[in-house]
């Protein structure tokens, strides 16, 4: 298809030169982007113009470019990952915009995820959520059984398969009115929660990843929704309810 | 129980939130029953249920309940909130929030606060005066006894007792020389035996609808409270649904008519509230 066109737009994009120093919004002209090119590949080739012009280039996070790494993050003209729904960054396409657009470009707003440069957080918050509870405990040791041994409801597999689905982007931080991480912390209770394999250890695992989680300093959900509709893997709000009421049951056992 | 900190956990929080939330709209729904007398009943009833409302055991302790709610639930918003507005120190430059959630949803802290502001003023515009105003009025009628037009309180055991001859106090008694006098602002007593003999109804109906009535503030009144109702239908637009979800209560068959039931009430209750001082204001006699 030959439709691609090129245009000509202004960006505000936060430069901040480390964790430490202040930061503002900075104002650039890129001309000539390609409608094809993704919005990544626009921000490549701003930073070859800045190398050009001798300027720092601007940082951000990146990796597979194809949506399952989860590392690309930018807050775009207001949207968590952009314009456009059920998508990374690296799946945005400048052809999204109009010639003459201005694009405003920012990092994840949240306490618990510092901005470490410019576009780029540290995001480790969610690692250690993840370390608090975020797994089985399996015996390696050669007497692997096999996944299929264990029958598994098709209901409950195709559920914890959907919330499995999570890639630990933070969008639903950045998106959330209250920065709160339920959407993430709910995906991963319920990803073994629905398991016969993750029941063994339900209950520490959801008191664990939700001390973790208030501890990182992440907020309450208020039930806005934002998570799910911005969440680029489709992470329903039904997770947020499961994980609820497994943190209910596991506080009165 | 002592591993999760069922009160300071921030879903333990929340199960809280919702609890009180919802009992909040079980007492709205009794509340407006009650209300609902000032278009539909008598002045009568309406005080019958009045004093029901204020001294049968166990509506004390629904009412306890409620104070406790109210308390509890404005006391847990506003520290999840704090925490939440803390967890974005800084915000966006630019930010579409209306595109992925509702007025309603992202303003329950306002919203909260405004009705705060309601049940404060509106429990001292009636509330306490029922509670506490040493000048309450008792309810009387009026009747015509031979073409004389005459004023009779009424009392709680169906009986009458002509105003004209009951006393303020039993100094004002001993003075006029009145048969009966006034003591613990609604019992009757007889001057001479000093015992009682009767009681009768502290006007509320009078009371309220005197207030918004009133030549002066009856119309801002008025205004004022129609205006907290939409407040409220906000807060509940969001709220009544919201809470089922922070229960752990969703469900592909049932959340659809929850969220249906919710709007419902939110819209109805309110708008039912609202009637009644409009009633009042503009067309009662
Ligand atoms: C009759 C009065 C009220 C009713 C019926 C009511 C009802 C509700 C309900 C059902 C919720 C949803 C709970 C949830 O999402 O889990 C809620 C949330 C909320 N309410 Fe109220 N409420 C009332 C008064 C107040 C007051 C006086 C305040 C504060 C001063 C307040 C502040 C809040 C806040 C901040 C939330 C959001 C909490 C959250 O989702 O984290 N509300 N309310
Ligand atoms: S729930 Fe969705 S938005 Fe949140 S981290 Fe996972 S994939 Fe990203
Ligand atoms: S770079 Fe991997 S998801 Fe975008």
């Amino acid at each position: 298809m030959s439709t691609a066109k090129n245009i000509n737009i202004t960006l505000k994009i936060w430069r901040q030169k480390n964790a430490k120093s202040k930061g503002s919004m900075e104002t650039y002209k890129l001309d000539n982007v390609s409608t094809a090119s993704s919005f990544l590949e626009m921000l490549d080739q701003l930073n070859e113009q800045l190398v050009n012009e001798r300027k720092e280039p601007v940082a951000f996070d990146h990796d597979c470019r194809e949506g399952i790494c989860g590392m690309c993050s930018l807050y775009i003209n207001g949207r968590a990952h952009g314009p456009d729904t059920g998508i990374t960054t690296c799946q945005l396409h400048m052809r999204m915009f109009n010639d003459g657009d201005t694009i405003y470009v920012e990092p994840w707003r949240s306490r618990a995820f510092p901005v470490i440069k410019d576009l780029v957080v540290d995001r480790s918050a969610f690692d250690r959520i993840q370390q608090a509870g975020g797994f089985v405990s399996v015996n390696t040791s050669g007497n692997t059984i096999d996944a299929n041994a264990t029958p598994i409801n098709k209901h409950d597999a195709d559920k914890s398969f959907e919330a499995a689905a999570c890639i630990g982007c933070g969008a639903c931080v950045a998106t959330c009115k209250n920065g709160s991480a339920m959407l993430f912390v709910g995906a991963k209770v319920s990803q073994y929660a629905l398991l016969p394999q993750g029941k063994v250890e339900a209950t520490q695992r959801v008191l664990n990843m939700v001390r973790q989680m208030d501890e990182e300093g992440f907020g309450n959900c208020t039930n806005t929704g934002a998570c799910e509709i911005e969440c680029p893997k489709g992470i329903s709000l039904e997770n947020i309810a499961r994980m609820n009421r497994e943190y209910l049951k596991a506080s009165i056992k | 129980m002592a591993k999760s900190a069922l009160l300071k956990s921030s879903l333990a929080k929340k199960y809280w939130m919702a609890l009180t939330g919802l009992f909040l709209c079980l007492f709205l729904a009794g509340h407006l029953a009650g209300n609902l007398q000032l278009i539909f009943s008598d002045a009568l009833h309406f005080n019958q249920y009045a004093l029901f409302m204020t001294s049968n055991p166990a509506v004390k302790i629904l009412s306890y309940l409620t104070y406790f709610s109210i308390l509890f639930h404005a006391v847990d918003g506003f520290l999840l909130t704090y925490q939440n507005v803390k967890a974005r120190p800084i915000g966006y430059a630019k930010n579409n929030p209306s595109a992925n959630s509702s007025f309603s949803s992202r303003n329950m802290a306002v919203l909260g606060t405004l009705i705060l502001v309601f049940i404060v003023t509106h429990m001292v515009n009636f509330w306490a005066v029922m509670h506490f105003d040493k000048n309450m009025p008792l309810q009387s009628i009026t009747v015509e006894v031979m073409g004389q037009k005459q004023e009779l309180y009424v009392t709680t055991n169906g009986g009458y007792m002509p105003v004209s001859q009951v006393a303020k106090s039993y100094e004002e008694a001993m003075k006029t020389g009145a048969q009966t006098y006034i003591e613990h602002r609604t019992d009757f007593y007889n001057t001479q035996a000093r015992v009682k003999i009767g009681e009768g109804y502290k006007d509320l109906h009078k009371i309220t609808v005197a207030f918004f009535k009133d030549a002066k503030l009856g119309l801002i009144a008025t205004v004022l409270y129609v205006i907290a109702m939409f407040v409220l239908a906000f807060h509940l637009l969001h709220g009544f649904s919201s809470a089922f979800q922070s229960l752990g209560l969703n469900h592909p068959k049932y959340t659809p008519a929850i969220k249906g039931f919710g709007k419902a009430f939110a819209i109805v209750v309110p708008l039912l509230f609202a009637i009644i001082p409009v009633y009042i204001h503009f067309f009662l006699k």
